[in-house]
């Protein structure tokens, strides 16, 4: 499974996703903005970070760096994306997602863990999870409120987009819904599933010096994927 | 010809615009009685080189619509004076 990982001026959570990835068998590699071919990639993430400083909107300027063509390509042709953070920022603006991601309610900049539950386990990122399954994973963002117009909204439910929400467990010590994102969301899927934006960080949760693996299953899901196979209906 | 466009982005009314709330709770902090309904946005201002104000506006409205507004949650205004 070779897995591009894409870095823009700013990207800062790329080394992390290429260990995550190399950790579970993959190949990663790196691909500069400015590159227009993924090299024969099987799927796509795209990192957290602040790219091009979040200037005008998080994710509007990286959206029409000249990779991106090829990323939309990718996505249409039923391959694995996925956004992280910033990286989901970016598919929100270029349109390969729904919605949109504004200031937090709270206006500050949150850096604490969170809990979601996992809604979808159907998409290449989510396979190994069990549907229901609650995971804590670290949220770093200032920008992380999804928004989407009503009937958007109805229809990422209705479709069941809806990857990730945050959840409340009780007697825990845990923040619920951090940033007011509408419906709970913390990550959604495009109609076809392939493409997957998340607001939290499962690559800070890969490795056991990092003191849990729980994000771990994300990369294990894409590096074990095979696309389903088309059925013929003819 | 070229025209100084001013360009007015604005949270779309009737969603969460925190950034409004919170610099309305700091007006009403600081006794400015009587200040509400805030709300916080963007100034764009360029030259556009064009052959009338209707081009120039068009062409301003274009560029909100590609890259200066997100049409998800934000509303813009146009003005065009010549230089």
């Amino acid at each position: 499974m070779r897995v591009a990982i894409l870095r823009f001026p700013g990207s800062n959570c790329e080394p992390d996703a290429y260990r995550a990835v190399a950790r579970e068998g993959g190949t990663p590699y790196y691909l500069f903005h400015r590159d227009t071919d993924l090299q024969d990639a099987d799927a796509v993430i795209l990192p957290g970070g602040f790219s091009y400083g979040d200037y005008l909107r998080a994710g509007a300027i990286a959206r029409f760096s000249p990779i991106m063509p090829a990323v939309e390509r990718h996505a249409a042709d039923g391959k694995p994306v996925l956004g992280i953070c910033n990286g989901f920022q970016i598919l929100c603006e270029s349109g390969l997602l729904p919605g949109a991601l504004e200031r937090n309610a709270g206006l500050k900049y949150l850096s604490r863990p969170v809990d979601v539950r996992i809604e979808r386990v159907d998409t290449p990122f989510t396979a190994h999870y069990r549907k229901g399954d609650v995971i804590r994973i670290p949220i770093g963002h200032g920008d992380g409120r999804f928004t989407a117009a009503p009937e958007t909204l109805a229809e990422l439910e209705q479709q069941g987009q809806v990857v990730l929400r945050y959840v409340e467990r009780p007697k825990v010590d845990a923040p619920g819904n951090p940033n007011g994102a509408l419906n709970d969301i913390a990550g959604i899927a495009n109609r076809d599933g392939n493409v997957v934006g998340m607001m939290p960080h499962p690559e800070r949760l890969a490795d056991p010096l990092l003191g849990s693996e729980v994000g771990r299953r994300f990369f294990s899901s894409l590096v074990q994927w095979k696309r389903p196979a088309l059925v013929s209906h003819a | 010809m070229s025209f100084r466009v001013h360009i007015r982005v604005m949270p779309r009314r009737g969603l969460l615009d925190p950034q409004g709330q919170a610099v309305e709770r700091a007006l009403g902090a600081l006794q400015f009685a009587g200040a509400s309904n805030v709300h916080v946005g963007k100034a764009i201002e360029l030259d556009v080189a064009a052959q009338d104000e209707a081009s120039a506006r068009a062409a301003a409205r274009a560029m909100c619509d590609k890259l200066l507004a997100n049409p998800v949650t934000e509303d813009f205004e146009i003005a065009v004076e010549p230089k």
